[in-house]
Parts: structure tokens; sequence; C-alpha cells
């Protein structure tokens, strides 16, 4: 702050995805300002900024990739900037596009979605930013928020890494005092088994989790589709709770097949 | 036991009025998205009257009857807990000074004065037991603060959960020690029993009647009866030597194969003090805050040393919930650290009972305890 050349250096980059995410800086509101009297804010197209090439320390990357265009890009963010942090689910597990990786029919829903597909050039997967380069952290959600992003923010700048919190969102739930909605409610909720940062969002509006936070540390999938299945999920609707935002998510993803297979009931892994 | 003054039913209010006057947050059960919670009330008709609960393992279900009791019910997902040991809250804090300097405050603590109707018997012996560990084995203002605003009126459980089990560990149903203030509900109204010098002020208050000793039997005996009615309990034995005596059982790794490591047995269990710290630094990094919030022997932060996660697999977490709970909590704190709530049964979201684990891990070993 009393240099300014010193002054780290931060860009804002988008991928494929739908802008949400971003929305974490701006909806910093005023303190948006404060922060930028400590970085400098070098790229960041939706607030106007526009300078992709720009060297950085920290460059936030928002989106998966869908394009090979978008490889290209990759590599040249991972080249101009010192930390690489994903933002949100399709960055860092691929997101909801992913759900394309699942049925091996690009081309079919290509064609029948778009008026003129011949102007659409997109790769057959969607895939995390990790997939192709390096990445330093990772701030799951859909989307992540403003807490999340200023803790990470304010630890690179304080010189030490950011926490990764893989704790569950059921803990969250609980110190919150929210009322378990699979308990009371039997409503098949995702917290068990995904990673807390939304301060249980939907449990504290009488909804179940829908794993936007991508999977936590230690997931039993297994059990927990056990359990939806007592509660009267047939195998299709127990695949689909996994298979959602963060469908390319290897816990999700692996949970999301096996309950497709319909073995899901039983304790047979075949 | 004499028989005590008894509060007609119409009166209830009068306790609450009086514990407003004397400038008391009045806190105690409601319902609230289809549980019982503990919360600021002013008026008698916010209780869960004719409310009753079912039950089981992972399960929670409540039900309107027409009876005219107020605490017909037994425990929710929590009740003295967030009140003295806080889910979540600040410690210190520090600012960057215009000379460059590091100033460090203490963060203010409550003292604002609360009143708990309706508290039941486990969760008095439960609050005893944080008082040893938070009051006496680790004295924190914060808690102590929280702890010491506190006035407790105990109602008398007359109707456990299938999930209870407070008689085998001695802890209920009937509320012993610990409370201002109790009550033994019936339908007509409340025989009042003071436990303290507070209690008793308050009690010589009230517009209490001569009360009826047959009906006092009766009520009595309806604690009881709610003993006798439990079907769920602790193994007999020395369970810390059993418990460490089967570190290798493979009902670890049974149990682990349903165990979500979720946490929740741990934050509803009214006895579970582990907690972890973190900074909030604020955005203009100029100064910072140090908060504590409940954690989890499920939680990978809990076993985390220089670099490494201890207890990586859910068969070592579950290992370490049950074995401090009901092992090693008798060297800690002279007894187990389970007052019987059932709450971890309950609330847990594959319905994994602890008693039943109990019951398999020191089945094979209850020969070589002694
Ligand atoms: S509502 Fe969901 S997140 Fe909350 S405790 Fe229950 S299972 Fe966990
Ligand atoms: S509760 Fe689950 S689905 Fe809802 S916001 Fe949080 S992580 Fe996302
Ligand atoms: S271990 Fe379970 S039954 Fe025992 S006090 Fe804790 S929550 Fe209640
Ligand atoms: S025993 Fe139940 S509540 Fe406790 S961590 Fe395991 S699944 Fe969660």
């Amino acid at each position: 702050m009393h240099n300014l050349e010193k002054k780290p250096r931060i860009a804002v980059h988008k991928f494929s995805s739908c802008d949400g995410c971003q929305l974490a800086f701006l909806n910093l509101g005023g303190d948006l300002l404060e922060l930028t009297r400590r970085v400098e804010i070098m790229h960041f197209l939706e607030a106007g900024l526009d300078a992709p090439e720009a060297e950085v320390d920290i460059a936030f990357v928002e989106g998966s990739l869908s394009t090979q265009d978008e490889i290209e890009r990759i590599r040249k963010v991972r080249e101009s900037s010192r930390y690489l942090i994903t933002i949100g689910a399709c960055a860092t597990a691929g997101g909801l596009q992913a759900l394309r990786n699942l049925d091996n029919q690009h081309e079919q829903w290509r064609d029948a979605i778009y008026a003129k597909p011949e102007f659409i050039k997109t790769l057959n997967h969607a895939r995390p930013i990790a997939d192709e380069v390096r990445v330093d952290f990772e701030l799951w959600g859909c989307p992540i928020n403003s807490r999340q992003l200023l803790a990470a923010i304010n630890s690179l700048l304080f010189g030490v890494p950011p926490i990764d919190d893989r704790d569950k969102v059921c803990l969250e739930c609980k110190r919150q005092q929210r009322v378990c909605v699979m308990v009371t409610e039997d409503k098949p909720c995702l917290g068990p088994v995904t990673r807390t940062g939304c301060g249980a969002l939907c449990p504290s509006f009488g909804r179940d989790c829908y794993g936007c936070y991508g999977p936590a540390d230690n997931p039993n999938t297994a059990s927990l589709s056990k359990r939806f299945a007592g509660l009267g999920l047939l195998p299709q609707a127990i695949a689909r709770r996994f298979l959602l935002i963060n469908s390319a998510a290897p816990a999700f993803h692996d949970a999301g097949l096996i309950a497709r297979s319909g073995v899901s009931g039983d304790d047979s892994d075949d | 036991m004499e028989t005590p003054g008894f509060l007609p039913m119409a009166r209830l209010q009068t306790l609450i009025d009086t514990l407003i006057d004397d400038g008391f947050r009045c806190v105690a059960p409601q319902v609230r998205d289809g549980a019982i919670l503990y919360d600021t009330l002013d008026k008698v008709k916010q209780l869960p009257k004719g409310v009753t609960q079912e039950q089981s393992n992972g399960r929670y279900r409540l039900h309107q009857t027409d009876s005219t009791r107020n605490f017909a019910w037994a425990n929710g997902p929590q009740a003295i807990k967030p009140l003295t040991f806080a889910p979540r809250e600040e410690l210190w804090y520090s600012e960057v000074k215009s000379d460059g300097s590091l100033k460090f405050y203490q963060a203010p603590t409550e003292t604002e004065p609360v009143a708990i109707l309706g508290v039941r018997a486990c969760d008095l012996a439960a609050l005893a037991l944080q008082d040893q560990h938070f009051q006496h084995s680790f004295p924190d203002p914060y808690y102590d603060a929280r702890r010491k605003r506190l006035l407790l009126i105990a109602v008398h459980c007359t109707h456990p959960a299938e999930t209870c089990f407070c008689a085998s560990t001695g802890d209920g149903p009937e509320a012993r020690s610990g409370y201002d203030l109790s009550l033994y509900e019936t339908d007509l109204g409340y025989f009042v029993t003071a436990g303290s010098l507070a209690g008793e002020m308050l009690l010589h208050r009230l517009p209490l009647e001569a009360g009826d000793a047959a009906l006092f039997a009766a009520a009595r005996g309806e604690t009881g009866a709610a003993a006798d009615a439990q079907q769920r309990q602790l193994p007999e034995g020395d369970l810390q030597a059993m418990l460490f005596g089967n570190l290798n059982h493979p009902q670890w790794q049974a149990v682990a194969e349903r165990c979500l490591s979720c946490g929740n047995c741990t934050q509803v269990c009214p006895t579970c003090f582990c907690h972890s710290e973190n900074s909030v630094p604020s955005i203009s990094g100029q100064s910072t805050a140090h908060e504590r919030q409940w954690d989890s022997c499920f939680s990978p932060g809990h076993s985390y040393i220089h670099g490494i996660t201890l207890r990586k697999d859910t068969a070592s977490r579950y290992r370490q919930w049950l074995t401090h709970k009901f092992g090693s909590w008798h060297e800690q704190y002279g007894r187990s650290g389970c007052v019987g709530c059932g709450r971890c049964i309950s609330w847990c979201p594959v319905g994994i009972d602890p008693t039943e684990e109990l019951a398999v891990i020191c089945k094979d070993s209850a020969g070589d305890s002694a």
C-alpha cells in the first residue's frame, strides 16, 4: 500500500460459464473499492477492465474448458500468472456443462439445440481447468460466494496458503442450528457428502442440499445412496442427485454411475 | 418427598412474567421447522402444547395431540449447549495501529441474563460435564460468562423417545440436581420445587396452591414409568477397558461402511466440546478477528498435525468418537461422556446407534474387562 509498484496484481478470466461466480467480486460492493487499495485489478471484463495478457500475481478463472480456443487461452493465462485459482464448479470440476460428457452424444445435442450448428465449435467433453494446466487453489461452489473469495485473497496477501475447508455441509448446518431435512422430512440431502462453504444455504430454507460445492473430504456416497434408496428414491433418481452440478467430480461421477447401473440398493460392488 | 406447591396450568404465564420482570430473557421450547427448538419466548401459548414426538434411528417427527400439557415430548436436536458453548463466536480481534504496531482486544462476553424453561435431566447432566470442561479443566471466560447468567427451570421428563436411554446412564428422566427450579407436569398444572437459593426466592413469588399428595405421587410415578419404558442401554461393565481392549475389532470397519463421517452425532451431543479456531481478516487487511467454531472428531482438521491428517478414514474417526465419549471420558472427567439423550441416534442421517455398536464391540470382551 505504501508502494504502488508493489501492489499485487489480479485478473479475473472467464471461460465456459454463466458469469455467476464473477458476481462474488461485484457483490462485494463498497468492499471491492477497499480491495482495490490492496490489489490492482488488471483484467476483469465484467467490470470493464480488458487486459487478458497482463502478467498478474493471482489469476481467478471461472468456467470450464469447452472449446479448443479455451485450451489455448488457459495455457496463456497460466504462463502469465503466479497463482491460478479456479472459481466455481465449472472451472473446478467441469460444472453443469460436463453433463454432456455423460452420454457421448455431443453432435446430436448440438445439432438439435442450435439453429446453425455449423458455427458451434465445442469439444465433446467439458473439462475442469486442472485437466489442462496446474491449478494452485480451488474455490468450489455454484456459485462461489464473496466470503470464500475474500478469505482466499486475504490469505495470499498475508503470504499463507488459503485454508482448504473440506468439511461437510452438515457441520455448518448444525452450527447454524438448522433442523435436518433428511431426519425430519425424508428429503434426500447431499449435505453429508458435500463440501462446506455455502453456510448450509439450502437446509436454511428447508431444502435438501444438491451438492453444488462438490464432494467433501471422505465422502461415503455408497452409504448415502443406500439411505436415499431407503427413502424411496429409485436408482435413476439417486443418480440424478449426484450427476448434476458436479457430475464430473470423481466422487459424484462414480456414485452417479453406480446408482444408474442400479446396484445402489445393495452391497454388490461389481 | 413432601408435596410441593402447585402452579395451576392457567397460572404458568405468571412464572414467565416474573422472569421477564426480573430482567431475564426467557428461552423455552417451541415448534420450529418440524422440531422442538429452544428460543426466546414471552407467552405460554408459544409453548408446544399437546405436541408429542416420535423418534427412531435417523428419524424425528412431531405430532399434535389434544393434550393440555406443554412438555409431553422428549428433547429435540439442541437445548442448552448452544447457549453456553456458542456454535461460532469471536474470541479476540486485533488491529494495526497508525504507528504500525498491533493491538489485541478480547471480544466482549455475553452477560444478558437468560432463564431457560423446560430443561431436561439429560441436559442438566450434560451441562455439569461441560462445566467441568470449560470452567474447571480449561477455564474459558466466554463459556463462564454465558453459564453464570443462566437460570435453569427443569421439567422432569415423562415422555422419553424411543431413542432415549438416560435411565441407563443414571441421568434421568427425573432431574436430580443442577436446576434452580423444577416442575413436575400434570394435566392440571405443575408441582414446583426449588434447587437453589435463586430458585427458592423465585418459588416464593409464584401464586402456588397447596399440592394434592396423590396427584404428586402420580406425577412422580410418571417419571418412573418413563424410565421403565426405555429400551436402550449401555453395556454393563468397564466401558473404557472394553473399548481400549478392542481397538482392532472388525466392527469399527463395519460401522465405517455405513457412517457418513458427517459429524451430526457430535454436533447434537450435549457434552461434545471440540472446536476449531480460525482468523477472519477484514477486507482492508488492517484488522482480524479470531473465531472459534464447533468442530468434530469426524472432520479432517480434528486430527491434523504438521501437514498430516492422522485419522483419514471413517473407521478411525468413528473409533475416536466412541473411545472418547464412552471410554477415556472416565479418565478425563470421572464418568462416561454420555447422558443418554439419544440425540446422536435420532439425528444421524443414516441412523447409526452407538448403543448397538458398543454392544457388538464390547460383547467379545465382557470377560476381560475385570
Ligand atoms: S439437512 Fe442436510 S446438511 Fe443439514 S444435517 Fe441434515 S443431511 Fe446434513
Ligand atoms: S446446501 Fe448444497 S446445494 Fe445448497 S448452496 Fe450449499 S452446497 Fe449448494
Ligand atoms: S453420545 Fe449420544 S446419547 Fe450420549 S449424550 Fe451424546 S448425543 Fe446423547
Ligand atoms: S455416526 Fe451418523 S451422525 Fe455420526 S458421523 Fe456417522 S453418519 Fe454422521
